[in-house]
């Protein structure tokens, strides 16, 4: 292929992207706090914050992994009626501004809520609870795994499913045996979209979780308070943040793009 | 394309040189416009009052930009043009000191305190301050990191009351609304605050030798240029129209 000479016009406004979406990162880099880094991601507070993330984008990601499955099955395989409609209702958790998600959560689930009630009766309070912040993180990220999922599905014949399935396996064992590795890539790059989402997951939380350390203070709301009066270590968070985005997308080269190939 | 493109500009630019001759050569008379910072727990009340200020002053706009009073402190440390500030402490005053005196000194124009909100009907039966520290209340406080936490901080330790928050919100609009939404069964939240909200939740007050009161001054910036217009304005919030507005704003009088 003739290699063709970039133009000018493209190239400037080109450059001007990568220097928008990198200045700012830079900026975390080169501010944070690097002497006394170490002190503060040690700090108790940071540390219980940390644990909690982990906690919390942990069972996000199990919630996801649970329910997402079988429904991007549902979507890729199955005849459901509505389907345009179920993949609009997956996508709109995506594109629904964070805190908007915290008021519609609220709104169904919490105290006053559509199923405030019957929540109530079976002792379940989600608001102010860890596992609040956890139905939070999950509402956001779970379409991450879905739609990767559903992708990846669609994309693989159904004649490996009916083959095994002239062979006498039943539809859980195929999904189990030929559809998932076969679509393992997929199910790993949307598991780990939906873990870094829930990881970082902010506004949604603090609107319908709510802020208590130890108990819904995760990461990214440590740092929106910290930024109050200690932006240094606002910062220090910030980079450590940043630092687990980078190393996801670095580890998903290759399996979730296909440039630069054999990431494996 | 390019030459579209280019004319598109032009018209834009032309657009918006036009919309800014406007405001200022509007009929005969030269119109002044006064640019006011002032804290974001204002911007109900003084969208109101400036309008009510235009209305006594011909040939005077008010043009209000609504921040947090360390943002409005930051933005007049970096030179950002303006008449007049009005802040929700004293203390953010008192960091500016250097850009305001000149014409004359920053004066108090209203109060406000914290005050204990419930959800309409108060259905965990909360009172008074004592009452916040019943296990199993669900209280929410504006976290310590804002000035609303640290004064509820400050009331709470002082009346002797431990409490257990099951959340210390960003701010306390969002205290107000985990109170409105019958999430919390109590919080603390400004006396304007609990104004702003109506019949959508029920106030108590502290009283006043429990409570912290938060002073708004008001000062003339040194760098205007319009000082007499400015000081009017100052001077206007003391005044009867302007004071009852703030009251009936949740404001206490200075």
């Amino acid at each position: 292929m003739k290699r063709r000479t970039v133009p000018l016009t493209l190239l400037l406004p080109a450059a001007g992207a990568i220097a928008f979406l990198l200045v700012p990162l830079l900026g975390i880099v080169t501010r944070a706090p690097w002497s006394s880094l170490a002190g503060r991601l040690t700090d108790p507070a940071v540390t219980e914050a940390l644990r909690l993330s982990l906690v919390v984008s942990g069972w996000a990601l199990l919630i996801s992994l649970l329910l997402g499955i079988p429904l991007a099955w549902l979507l890729a395989r199955a005849r459901v009626p509505g389907k345009p409609l179920i993949r609009s209702l997956v996508l709109l958790p995506m594109v629904l501004p964070p805190t908007v998600a915290g008021v519609a959560l609220l709104q169904g689930f919490g105290r006053r809520g559509l199923l405030g009630d019957w929540l109530a009766s079976v002792g379940v309070s989600l608001p102010f609870s860890t596992a609040g912040a956890v139905v939070a993180a999950a509402f956001v990220a779970m379409p991450f795994l879905v739609i990767s999922l559903e992708g990846a599905l669609a994309g693989i014949d159904p004649l490996y499913e009916e083959a095994a399935a002239t062979m006498g396996a039943g539809p859980l064992r195929i999904l189990w045996l030929v559809t998932l590795p076969m679509a393992r890539p997929a199910l790993v790059a949307g598991a780990a979209l939906a873990w870094a989402r829930a990881l970082g997951e902010f506004g949604a939380t603090i609107t319908f979780a709510g802020n208590l350390p130890g108990t819904t203070q995760t990461l990214p709301l440590q740092v929106y308070l910290l930024l109050q009066n200690d932006p240094a270590g606002a910062t220090a968070l910030s980079l450590l943040l940043l630092a687990v985005a980078a190393t996801i997308l670095t580890a998903l080269r290759g399996r979730w793009l296909p440039v630069g190939g054999g990431g494996r | 394309m390019k030459t579209r493109l280019l004319g598109c500009a032009a018209a834009l630019s032309a657009t918006v040189l036009l919309a800014g001759c406007a405001t200022d050569g509007d009929g005969d008379r030269a119109t002044t416009e006064l640019t006011v910072l002032a804290a974001a727990s204002l911007t109900d009340v003084f969208t109101e009052a400036g309008a009510l200020f235009e209305d006594e002053h011909d040939g005077v706009t008010v043009r209000f930009s609504f921040a947090g009073s360390q943002e409005l402190a930051a933005q007049i440390n970096q030179g950002a043009p303006a008449d007049a500030l009005v802040t929700a402490d004293t203390a953010t005053m008192e960091a500016v000191r250097a850009e305001t005196g000149d014409h004359g000194a920053p004066a108090v124009i209203a109060r406000n305190a914290l005050v204990i909100v419930t959800p309409p009907g108060n259905p965990a039966g909360v009172t008074d301050l004592a009452g916040l520290g019943r296990d199993g209340l669900r209280l929410v406080l504006a976290a310590p990191e804002v000035p609303a936490g640290r004064y509820g901080e400050e009331i709470l330790d002082r009346a002797g009351v431990t409490v257990t928050p099951v959340s210390q919100e960003p701010n306390v609009r969002a205290v107000l609304s985990k109170v409105r939404l019958a999430e919390a069964d109590a919080g603390l939240v400004y006396a304007t605050d609990a104004a702003s909200a109506g019949d959508a939740v029920d106030t108590f007050p502290i009283p006043a030798g429990q409570n912290v009161v938060a002073e708004y001054p008001a000062a003339v910036l040194n760098s205007t240029a319009h000082p007499d217009e400015a000081a009017a304005f100052v001077a206007w919030l003391g005044s009867a129209p302007a004071q009852e507005l703030l009251t009936d704003a949740g404001f206490a009088a200075p």
